[in-house]
């Protein structure tokens, strides 16, 4: 389970996230939603310790990575997958290096045993026979689905997934959530997800979060959150949440 | 007119400003002051300077704060200052991170041979060549300079002298500062920029350990080679510029180089290209690692670094020359 206890973040006087709470449930899908620049991104860089906060606590299954030393926190962050934005797949590698690369860093396997889990993970996202193209060579939506297949390919305890469809066209975007649900389903972990797309998260979700001026507005489950027209997250939808 | 010429020669758009006010106002001085001093808070530091020379050749005319002129001079200065400091901070931070993390597993044989190949064997035909023109000008001017007073029996020393005490090291230096730190510096800034640093972080992964180490080994272990590659090669073109061209006969121009140039002209020579290569390669990583996000910060850090290290290398070997190759008295 992952608890963020009063976090707070600021950059120079502006400020990012104000005392927020929330707790993620073990083997859930979850999605923090909310607008452009509402700390969603950032949030997330705190989750997998990219940046620390400025005060709170951030629990992952009971252990605060808030102020831990990068060895300590790396031996946490070896239970992570990360799908970021930009994909951030590695430009100097291809497409079958870039998914073998945790797995060389972290196991002592054979090249055999290496690159039977490559094709396995590129086989779960379609990508079978891509493996010596390199990224540029690789639509977004190609990129999006190999940088899944790298975050899952130590088989993590955790997935991040930081706006995995930004970018995307509609179609691209479905083959997307679908590929993500798909992985959930065959190994069921904690998948983390950051997104504006609320349709979707709804869509896919056990448990939708919004976080608006850096706060945690609201959270529920999708099918309370359809059941009640005035629910905040039914408003974001229509548009008409913060508006008044 | 001596006003208009300060205003042009400097480039500073005070001074079209303020001449703009004094000729195209008809209210005169009342006006010229305040419209100056309305418009002093936009006006940044390096504007400033300009006031002297305005106050100067238009005396009577403009009335300034002596207070304004010192503020901004003094701020400029500062700045710079903390500039310089924090970017020397950052570099003995990232030295101090590099030797300690360069002793720790995993050793990364692969990146490092991948480097070795980049800042190395790629860049040996660019050395070479630049090293055998390097030492046919030194031969010529150097004939040119000696035969004046009959000494042509020095061209080989000199040039040998030349090129493995100051010319390998230096230019050496300076031509992978050119073809390599300037990419270190893009392709790490870029990697901060499209998150892949992030990424290796994520992994459990110290970036410093998988991107900086290999690259300020490599360059450490390639510069020297390269740098006597770069004196060899100017040797080879200064012997074929004698012989062909200067009528200088074999023998004496071997024989001034056995005579006068001894081992400890090469190790030092070594040895500044040792320093150098740690200093020029921290400055490229480091200005690729802590660059601000996005195209402009990339761009920024790459002509940064190829700045900074050039001037470092410059600076660099004055004081190890004088420490190395000091006259005795």
């Amino acid at each position: 389970m992952i608890s963020i206890k009063d976090v707070r973040k600021q950059y120079g006087e502006e400020v990012v996230l104000d005392r927020v709470n929330l707790e993620i449930r073990k083997n859930s899908v979850s999605t923090i939603i909310g607008g452009s620049g509402q700390g969603k991104s950032v949030l997330l860089r705190l989750m997998i310790g990219l940046e620390p906060p400025d005060s709170g606590e951030i629990l992952i299954d009971g252990d605060n990575i808030v102020g831990m030393r990068e060895s300590e926190l790396n031996r946490i962050r070896r239970r992570f997958g990360v799908l970021f934005q930009d994909s951030a797949l590695f430009d100097f590698l291809t497409v079958g290096e870039n998914v073998a690369f945790p797995v060389r860093e972290h196991l002592k396997l054979s090249e055999r045993e290496i690159q039977d889990i490559v094709l396995d993970k590129l086989a779960s996202v379609g990508l079978l026979g891509e493996e010596d193209k390199t990224p540029e060579q690789l639509s977004g939506g190609m990129r999006k689905r190999v940088a899944l297949a790298r975050a899952l390919a130590l088989d993590p305890d955790i997935v991040f997934f930081d706006e995995p469809t930004t970018g995307l066209d509609p179609v691209t975007s479905t083959v997307i959530f679908n590929l993500i649900l798909k992985t959930h389903s065959e190994r069921p972990v904690t998948y983390v997800l950051v997104s504006h797309d609320v349709n979707r998260a709804l869509e896919f979700s056990q448990e939708v979060m919004m976080l608006y001026r850096g706060q945690i507005v609201a959270q529920g489950k999708p099918s309370e959150i359809r059941k009640d027209p005035d629910h905040p997250i039914q408003k974001f939808m229509e548009g008409t949440f913060g508006t008044s | 007119m001596t006003f208009v010429g300060a205003a042009d020669r400097f480039q500073f758009t005070t001074g079209a400003t303020v001449l703009k006010l004094l000729f195209g106002n008809r209210n005169g001085r009342a006006d010229v002051e305040q419209a100056l001093c309305s418009q002093a808070h936009d006006f940044q530091s390096h504007h400033f300077r300009c006031f002297p020379i305005i106050t100067e050749n238009c005396r009577g005319c403009v009335a300034l704060k002596p207070s304004q002129i010192i503020k901004a001079t003094f701020s400029e200065i500062l700045s710079g200052a903390m500039s310089i400091a924090a970017d020397l901070g950052r570099v003995l931070i990232l030295f101090w991170q590099v030797v300690t993390l360069a002793f720790r597993p995993p050793f990364r044989f692969g990146e490092l041979m991948r480097q070795l190949d980049f800042l190395g064997v790629q860049s040996v035909a660019l050395i070479v060549f630049t090293g055998a023109f390097t030492g046919m000008v030194s031969a010529l001017q150097t004939y040119n300079g000696v035969s004046r007073f009959g000494a042509q029996s020095m061209v080989g020393a000199t040039v040998a002298l030349g090129l493995t005490r100051e010319l390998g090291p230096v230019l050496s230096s300076l031509m992978i500062i050119g073809r390599t730190v300037s990419s270190m510096a893009a392709e790490i800034g870029t990697m901060r920029s499209t998150q892949q640093i992030d990424a290796l972080r994520s992994m459990a992964i110290n970036p410093v350990h998988y991107l900086i180490v290999p690259r300020v080994i490599a360059m450490i272990l390639v510069l020297p080679v390269l740098s006597l590659f770069f004196s060899f090669s100017g040797m080879v073109g200064a012997y074929f510029m004698s012989m062909h061209s200067l009528g200088i006969d074999e023998s004496t121009f071997m024989t001034g180089i056995k005579t006068y140039l001894s081992l400890e002209d090469i190790t030092h020579g070594i040895l500044k290209s040792l320093v150098f290569g740690l200093v020029i390669s921290l400055i490229g990583c480091s200005e690729g690692y802590y660059s601000p996000m996005g195209a402009r910060g990339v761009a920024r850090a790459t002509t940064t670094s190829v700045v900074t290290s050039s001037v470092m290398v410059l600076i660099i070997d004055y004081f190890m020359t004088a420490l190395m190759f000091a006259p005795s008295t």
